[in-house]
């Protein structure tokens, strides 16, 4: 066994065959942002908890064989990282295609479209068609709120929505009920959205929702513009970083 | 073999209307046409499957219907969606609702006529299936393929210019339109508008010319007498945007005016058949069948007073001519009265444009659901659409019902095919020919089903010629 060299202050970390330092407990993810290194998220959002959930961020780590999420691994001395290798790039694919055969995702009349992370990233890793077969689950809009609706069909379960409102808007109305294909978004004890005496309709949810699932009664076809960046720096300003 | 014997033959597949569509068409004992059936043989479900989705995304959705007539589907879920919200667009959107429902009225006229129909005129109906379509056009009259080809891209311009896309548009809203039109592009549309009316023209030379060296032929082509519906404006003038409906019977008289479309199940009546997923509809008051209404261009000319664009107005005199003071009943002129039409849709998108609202930047009324049902409805260029939507207390969609022109036309093509097979074909020695004028007849209606019916090349079509117990004895064929 190597002996590793006493803790320091900055730790020097290889990724795609180059060295970069970083401070400890810093995320490859946050490294690679830094430095300019593109690596696809979706579930990820700067300012809330990180759940590694969409697994579209994996990583591979010389010595390691399982494949790890930049945005939960913390950077350890001497780390060889790859994040754009043959197997990361079918493997990113295949979840997106997953993502894709799991829900009912018609992006031609979505009120996201051209302004959708799943779309985007879809176009990015060279989607030009899903491989597995479609579940065609049976999901149903919720329109009771009074200003926002969510569409089951189109959620990715990113939870990033569920975060945003615990941990920024303090509401907690959003949670998660079930498991795997079954998992859906709840509102308080699953009620109907729009009877939540929790939700304070402050839309935060909506904005960083990635996809079209979250959305205004007022967006109509493509023209929903998302901005989770709001609720980023809304979390700088207060001091916390997710 | 039981020649003779209660045969059957099935053009099938005739095209896609919504899906697939056949005919078959059932011989007597000595090789006539006893019957004939227009079966629509799929179905799509498009009515189920908007159940549980939000009334608001129905103008995008709707659209898919159709890659011809998407803009009209569009509109007429748009006006519903209004009525449920119960709001009205502002003046600057209406206009360029009308605008944008005009361009598809020309650009789809456009494809009818001069891709699908003209080649049966100017090359004849016996001519060579591989060369009489668009391509054979362009070979032996270039110029007028090519106008025709620039008259159905002046019509799709217009959509391009207003939403920025040309098929299944984008920007059509319940509560007016997404955004505004340029400047710039308010001049590129009117730049087109002088070649469109003198090709539109040309057009209308040629069926004149035709009808003049073939009267006989014109006047008997499917020719049967049906009520008529259609869209008019308060004083009875030709409207495709937006108006109150009036029913003509047969002998020209008015028997509904000025109805209201969002109560359109007070007039019609929608009987399945057990033969065909497409719908007989039929004006209530007669009952079923001689409530059969036939709707589209023919219907609306022959039911309009006047239009009131000045070129326009002067064809509509001479149409009114040619039926001697009764409806024009010859299916063959539907193809008079689309280019008369057309003709007016280019002269009113020139007087959009020239009107100082179609720059207008406040296009879009925002509003909530505020009531449970609403009903739209639009002239396609191939006759009135209806789209009915039910809504639970959230906006979510709980009965959709969608009564689209081809489905009112059915029972007028169904007649039309029989009028026709039994006019032309002889069941003891088919021709390619003979199918075509059968097609033709469909062809006619434009229904949504045309452009496959004549696609480019030949198209694929088998006429079965099918014993009294179901065994093929014959078969007339052509590859696509």
């Amino acid at each position: 066994m190597t002996p590793l060299a006493a803790p320091t202050t900055t730790i020097l970390v290889t990724i795609d065959e180059k060295t970069y330092s970083a401070d400890p407990g810093e995320t490859i993810l946050d490294v690679c942002k830094r430095e300019g290194i593109n690596i696809p998220t979706l579930c990820f959002l700067e300012g809330v908890s990180t759940v590694g959930a969409c697994r579209l961020c994996l990583i591979e780590i010389e010595g390691t064989r399982k494949l790890l999420p930049a945005c939960a691994t913390v950077v350890a001395p001497f780390q060889k990282v790859k994040t754009n290798s043959d197997r990361l790039k079918k493997n990113r694919r295949m979840t997106l295609e997953l993502l894709f055969s799991e829900r009912n995702h018609i992006c031609s009349v979505c009120v996201a479209n051209y302004n959708c992370r799943l779309q985007d990233l879809a176009h990015e890793v060279g989607m030009d068609h899903v491989r597995f077969p479609y579940l065609f689950p049976d999901c149903n809009v919720d329109g009771t709120n009074k200003i926002y609706n969510i569409d089951h069909n189109r959620c990715i379960m990113c939870t990033k929505c569920v975060r945003t409102c615990d941990e920024v808007e303090g509401a907690h109305t959003w949670d998660v009920r079930g498991r795997g294909f079954e998992s859906r978004i709840i509102a308080d004890f699953d009620e109907a959205w729009g009877t939540s005496p929790t939700c304070t309709l402050c839309g935060k949810c909506v904005s960083v929702c990635p996809t079209g699932a979250l959305w205004h009664k007022q967006s109509v076809q493509n023209n929903m513009k998302k901005s989770p960046e709001m609720v980023s720096e809304l979390t700088a300003k207060r001091g916390r970083k997710g | 073999m039981a020649e003779g014997l209660g045969k059957k033959i099935v053009i099938n597949p005739v095209t896609r209307i919504e899906g697939h569509a056949k005919i078959s068409l059932f011989l007597n004992e000595t090789g006539g046409v006893k019957d004939a059936q227009f079966h629509v043989d799929e179905f799509r479900g498009f009515e189920k499957f908007c159940e549980g989705r939000m009334f608001t995304e129905m103008p995008v959705i709707t659209p898919r219907i159709c890659g011809i007539c998407p803009v009209s589907h569009s509109v007429a879920s748009a006006k519903a969606g209004e009525m449920i919200m119960r709001i009205s667009p502002p003046p600057g959107g209406d206009r360029l609702r009308r605008l944008i429902h005009l361009g598809q009225t020309i650009s789809s006229h456009a494809l009818s006529f001069f891709h699908l129909s003209s080649p049966d005129m100017l090359m004849g109906w016996d001519s060579d299936p591989a060369s009489r379509n668009i391509v054979g056009l362009a070979e032996k009259f270039p110029d007028l393929a090519k106008r025709g080809i620039r008259l159905r891209k002046f019509g799709q311009d217009i959509s391009l210019h207003v939403t920025g896309k040309k098929i299944h548009t984008y920007g059509i809203v319940a509560g007016g339109m997404q955004s505004p039109i340029t400047e710039e592009g308010r001049k590129a549309m009117l730049d087109g508008v002088a070649e469109a009316i003198e090709t539109t023209k040309m057009g209308l030379d040629i069926f004149k010319k035709y009808r003049d060296a073939n009267l006989k032929e014109v006047d008997s082509f499917a020719n049967f007498e049906t009520l008529y519906m259609g869209t008019v404006g308060p004083e009875g003038e030709l409207e495709l945007y937006d108006g109150k409906l009036r029913f003509m019977d047969a002998g020209g008289k008015i028997v509904g005016d000025q109805l209201d479309p969002a109560k359109y199940l007070d007039y019609i009546v929608e009987r399945p058949v057990s033969f065909s997923y497409l719908k007989y509809p039929y004006y209530k008051p007669l009952g079923y069948p001689n409530g059969f209404y036939r709707v589209g261009p023919l219907a609306r000319l022959n039911m309009a007073s006047k239009i009131k664009t000045q070129l326009a107005q002067a064809y509509l005199t001479e149409f009114k001519q040619m039926g001697n003071g009764r409806p024009v009943h010859g299916t063959f002129y539907y193809h008079f009265a689309r280019l008369i039409e057309m003709l007016m849709a280019i002269e009113q998108v020139k007087a959009l444009l020239d009107d100082p609202n179609i720059l207008s930047k406040e296009v879009f009324a925002k509003g909530f659901r505020n009531q449970s049902e609403g009903v739209g409805s639009s002239e396609a260029p191939r006759g009135t659409l209806f789209h009915h939507y039910t809504t639970d207390e959230s906006g979510v969609l709980t009965k959709v019902n969608l009564l689209i022109a081809t489905g009112q036309n059915n029972p007028g093509m169904n007649r039309s095919v029989l009028e026709v097979a039994k006019q032309y074909v002889d069941g003891n020695n088919l021709k390619e020919g003979m199918l075509n004028r059968v097609e033709a007849a469909i062809r006619c209606y434009d229904p949504c089903l045309s452009c496959s019916t004549h696609a480019i090349g030949s198209m694929p079509l088998s006429i079965e010629v099918l014993d009294h117990e179901g065994q093929l004895v014959r078969v007339v064929k052509r590859n696509g």
